[in-house]
């Protein structure tokens, strides 16, 4: 069965990479404008994995993992956030929030497939 | 938006942007402090930097780091938003619109003079020394790990633990596990040793740690790649194997040793196996002392407790037996064994009362409830005050002493506290007090119960008394015996039955459950200051100090707390006193029973009789025997149901030599003293 990504950014240009990139791997993708239209999503829809951008209007990528995992039907379900900072403490906030991973922007495709595989566990 | 191409899309959306970013900066120059612009400012730039970094526009990514970062601390409140920095950040705008539109253009120099215009606005050192735009992140977060050469290593032995809650965070431990299969040929042994009992496991807590020995030609940052997203939370220990490389801390000891041992698949797959237990032996260290700290408080159940306190008491019996059969015997080895038995079965014995004793404390804290209800039904203002909650009693006695504390609770309320109103009048504070208190006392624990109210009125027990008929009218009596009427089954002093007391248990209830208890209670009052309700109960019920008596042909046992003295009843005393039956007693008269009458031993009197007096509080009566045979560790056995009507008796216990002796039931003797005291001095 081919794995459901959510993809939650409010930067057009990186949706469509995303997006290019992720259904060239063979993956279904969804795509979410901003925290609060990803939360509704997830809350919505059934998704092997959900993909972030933590930096972004109406609700930011942190209170949607937050929100997220508080809600028990949303354990488990690997969140992967993107961040142009370097900035440990975001990383660690993201985690802590209960992110499962990251990755840098301005990433490869390459990177974000390859991640993708890494935590779907293939 | 309907290009496929991201390059294209990227244009599109720069261009808005910069206009939400210019709105934005036109917003703030009318309010300064405008948080949300603020906001949608350096969120506008950030988006700009990052999606323009990953479309290949890194001078605009660059450049606009700077006003991100500039912008970063306004937002963090480290410098003002000023009208300056809004001028110097539009016009920087202008400057990456003109990067987004001629990304290869030569727009170094006017990026240069922008920047230092910026730096002036924001007087820090944000983007001193970086006029030259610093190189963004590398596009791959790599982990540095300054990689120790993997010079042609064999492989590593990786023993890992992720987080607890690292399933629950998306991680899967699976996928780690395939990862490092991908790598090379993985030998893979989970430690189990974390996993808790059923009643505590966190179905979606990951208790489980990983030993793989990994084969591989990879290096070291291969495995540790494997690891990036849990690396700083996880326990992890790379040792490389194969090479005598030196190892690792935490390591040292399991690998050191089999550094000789070639490290073919199969010797590797074996070795670290029969390592494993070592090594987790020696690195979860911590975690197995906290759960040792977690054992030291067994939950027994209570029925357990009491089987185990039987077997005491019957050990206690066959000892006694030993130490009489040794006490008869010349053998001197015989003897001594005895006496270390009798030692320790005692110090068994009182290891055993401690495990059954539970702090009173439990028992106090649910009148706090029981305190507001009644403070809320009867309007009256009452604070409760313990004292002594870590006084510790037999389980049991707790358990009996609930209702009747209640009872005694409810009273103290209900009689004993005036209305607020009254308390003024009569000039005390509004808030009336009632006092729990528990202390120990040579074998006893006491529990009083003292209220600040208007104390018991003397007149009206007296003439609820004579009223139903417990006394005579105008019979003199002790201020104590007065108190002491209030026990009597049927009697009420509340003028008309209130919801809270006087619903059918009443104090007499309370006595006779508190002499079950081989206990004692006693009451005192002071009219206009309050009462003080006490109860002295034995510690334990299983095991008591008695004295062994003979009377006739059988013992008995007195329970040795009430016993107040032992003396001899000489022939004077005896024959002055037929008929009377009292002794006197450094001047005054105590009442005595014959125990040979009562028991109708039909035996001829021992010719030198003796009185052993005992005391319930303030009553005294003395018991004449035939024998005193001195101390006996009493196991109390309760009575068949059968005998449950014997008021006389309160118990049973086997002596030495196998045969039963009863215990005598104190409170009922001494009240039958009193009672007949009463009749002779009605009579006379």
């Amino acid at each position: 069965m081919t794995a459901h990504i959510l993809t939650v950014d409010d930067s057009a240009s990186i949706r469509l990479t995303t997006r290019i990139a992720l259904t060239g791997a063979g993956y279904q993708v969804t795509e979410a404008v901003d925290g609060l239209d990803g939360l509704g999503k997830a809350k919505a829809g059934s998704y092997d994995m959900i993909v972030t951008d933590l930096n972004m209007p109406n609700m930011n990528g942190l209170q949607m993992i937050e929100a997220l995992r508080s809600s028990p039907a949303h354990t488990g379900i690997p969140i992967i956030f993107l961040t142009t900072e370097s900035d440990a403490d975001m990383k660690a906030r993201a985690k802590a929030a209960g992110a499962t991973g990251w990755i840098t922007k301005p990433f490869d495709p390459e990177q974000l497939v390859k991640i993708a595989k890494k935590v779907l566990g293939r | 938006m309907t290009s496929l191409d991201p390059i294209q899309v990227f244009r599109t959306e720069a261009a808005e942007l910069f206009e939400q970013i210019e709105a934005g900066l036109l917003d703030l120059l009318h309010d300064l402090s405008n948080q949300s612009q603020i906001d949608a400012v350096f969120r506008g730039l950030h988006t700009l930097k990052g999606s323009g970094a990953m479309f290949g526009f890194e001078a605009l990514a660059a450049f606009t780091h700077h006003c991100e970062t500039a912008f970063d601390r306004v937002r963090k409140g480290e410098v003002p938003a000023t009208a300056e920095l809004v001028a110097c950040v539009l016009d920087a705008q202008d400057h990456m619109k003109a990067l987004v539109d001629t990304p290869n253009g030569d727009h170094e120099a006017a990026g240069d003079v922008l920047l230092a215009k910026l730096q002036a606005a924001v007087g820090g050192q944000a983007a001193r020394g970086s006029v030259v735009p610093a190189p963004l992140a590398a596009p791959v977060e790599k982990v540095t790990a300054p990689a120790p050469a993997a010079q042609a290593g064999k492989g590593f032995r990786i023993v890992f633990r992720l987080p607890v809650n690292a399933m629950a965070n998306g991680t899967n431990p699976l996928g780690l596990i395939n990862e490092l299969h991908d790598l090379g040929t993985c030998t893979v042994k989970a430690d189990l040793s974390r996993i808790p009992t059923l009643d505590t496991i966190e179905p979606t807590d990951l208790y489980v740690g990983w030993d793989v020995t990994l084969v591989t030609d990879k290096g070291r940052d291969a495995v540790e790649d494997v690891f990036i997203f849990v690396m700083d939370e996880m326990e992890l220990a790379i040792t490389e194997i194969g090479a005598a490389a030196p190892a690792p801390v935490s390591e040292s000891a399991a690998v050191a040793a089999p550094a000789a041992s070639p490290v073919a698949a199969a010797p590797a797959a074996a070795e670290p196996a029969s390592r494993a237990p070592a090594a987790a032996a020696s690195a979860p260290q911590p975690a197995d002392a906290k759960h040792g700290k977690t054992a030291e408080n067994v939950r027994v159940p209570a029925e357990r407790l009491d089987e185990l306190m039987d077997r005491v008491g019957e050990l206690v019996i066959a000892q006694s037996r030993l130490s009489q059969l040794a006490g008869s015997s010349a053998d001197i080895q015989l003897r001594s064994v005895s006496e270390d038995v009798e030692r320790l079965s005692g110090e068994l014995r009182d290891t055993m009362m401690v495990l059954r004793m539970v702090p009173v404390g439990s028992l106090f804290t649910r009148f706090r409830r029981l305190v507001h209800d009644l403070a809320r039904e009867t309007g009256k203002v009452i604070e409760l005050e313990t004292e002594g909650e870590t006084t510790e009693v037999d389980k049991t006695v707790i358990e009996r002493l609930a209702d009747p504390l209640v009872h005694l609770v409810r009273n103290s309320i209900d009689h004993g506290l005036e209305t607020p109103e009254d308390r003024v009048a009569a000039g005390k504070s509004r808030t009336g007090t009632v006092k729990l208190a528990a202390r120990q006392s040579s074998g006893e624990v006491i529990i009083t119960i003292t209220d600040d109210g208007r104390g018991i009125n003397r007149d009206r027990v007296r003439a609820k008394a004579e009223s139903s008929g417990l006394i005579q009218p105008g019979q003199q009596l002790m201020d104590q015996e007065l108190l002491q009427l209030i026990f009597q089954p049927g009697f009420s002093t509340a003028a008309a039955v209130t919801n809270l007391s006087g619903r059918g248990v009443g104090m007499d209830v309370v006595k006779k459950t508190v002499e079950a208890l081989r206990g004692v209670i006693d009451v005192k009052s002071e009219p206009g200051k309050g009462s003080e309700i006490s109860l002295r109960i034995p510690l334990t019920l299983a095991i008591i100090d008695g004295l062994l008596i003979r009377v006739g042909t059988g013992c008995y046992v007195i329970p040795l707390s009430a016993v107040e003295e032992c003396l001899e009843l000489s022939v004077e005393e005896d024959m002055r006193s037929r008929g009377r039956s009292f002794i006197s007693l450094r001047d005054s008269l105590v009442p005595f029973l014959r125990l040979r009458d009562l028991f109708r031993t039909g035996t001829p009197p021992d010719p030198f009789q003796k009185v052993v007096v005992i005391s319930t509080g303030d009553e005294r009566v003395g018991l004449v025997v035939d024998q005193i045979i001195g101390d006996h560790q009493t196991v109390i056995k309760s009575m068949s149901k059968l005998h449950h009507d014997v008021v006389t008796f309160s118990g049973a216990t086997i002596l030495g030599d196998g045969s039963v002796a009863l215990i005598l039931d104190v409170s009922h003797l001494v009240q039958v003293g009193q009672n007949q005291e009463a009749q002779l001095r009605a009579a006379g």
